[in-house]
C-alpha cells in the first residue's frame, strides 16, 4: 500500500474530510515525525511502536571485488521497535491470556 | 515525540480543532496496523517502508538463567527508512 492509498483508505473512514485535508494531515504527519527524528529525539506511538536512532560504530570493510579495506565512519541508523499491543494483534494473541 | 506532539502538529499547521486532529490522527495510524495485520507491505515515500515478515520457530536462551526455550513461531514487523531519510539519519 502506497501513501495515496492510504490517503484514500483514511479519507473512506472519514467522513467530514476530503481527499485533499487527508493528504495535508498525511503529509503533516510523517514530515513532522522526519523533524523530530533528525533533531535526534525518540517517537513513542502508543499501541503503534517507537522510532529511535541507534548508532553503528565505524568498521572496516572490504570491497569485495578488490580485496581493498576501507574505512567506514560511524553513522545513526533509524530502528523502529513494534509496540506490545500492536505485536499481540499481529500474531493473535489476546490480551487475557 | 509522542501521539500528543504529533497531534498538536496537525492541530497547528492544518488549523483543526484539536479533538478531530486526535481522530484523524488515530485513524491514520490504525488504518496502518490493520494494513500490516492483513499481511500487506506500507510505503511511504520520503520516510520508509513497513514490512511483516514470517518467522519460524528458534531457540533461544534466557540470558539471565542460560535455561533454552522455544521461541514461538510469529510475524514480525520491519521498518526500512527510505534512502532519502536514511542519508539524512546517517549524517544527525
Amino acid at each position: 500500500m502506497t501513501k495515496s492509498m492510504l490517503i484514500e483508505k483514511v479519507t473512506e473512514r472519514m467522513d467530514d474530510f476530503t481527499k485533499k485535508q487527508v493528504e495535508a494531515i498525511i503529509d503533516t504527519i510523517f514530515d513532522g515525525m522526519k523533524d523530530a527524528i533528525l533533531r535526534g529525539e525518540k517517537i513513542e506511538i502508543r499501541g503503534f511502536g517507537n522510532f529511535r536512532l541507534k548508532q553503528r560504530n565505524a568498521k572496516t570493510a572490504r570491497n569485495p571485488k578488490t580485496g581493498e579495506k576501507l574505512q567506514v565512519p560511524p553513522k545513526n541508523a533509524l530502528h523502529f521497535k513494534i509496540g506490545k499491543p500492536f505485536h499481540n494483534a499481529l500474531n493473535s494473541i489476546s490480551r487475557d491470556v | 515525540m509522542t501521539k500528543a506532539d504529533i497531534v498538536q502538529l496537525v492541530f497547528e499547521k492544518v488549523g483543526l480543532p484539536r479533538s478531530e486532529a486526535h481522530e484523524i490522527v488515530e485513524t491514520v495510524f490504525d488504518t496502518i496496523k490493520k494494513t500490516l495485520i492483513d499481511g500487506e507491505t506500507i510505503k511511504i515515500s520520503g520516510f520508509g517502508t513497513f514490512t511483516v515478515r514470517k518467522k519460524g520457530s528458534r531457540i533461544g536462551r534466557n540470558p539471565k538463567t542460560k535455561e533454552e526455550v522455544e521461541i514461538t513461531p510469529r510475524r514480525v514487523v520491519t521498518f526500512r527508512a527510505s534512502d532519502y531519510l536514511k542519508e539524512l539519519v546517517e549524517k544527525t
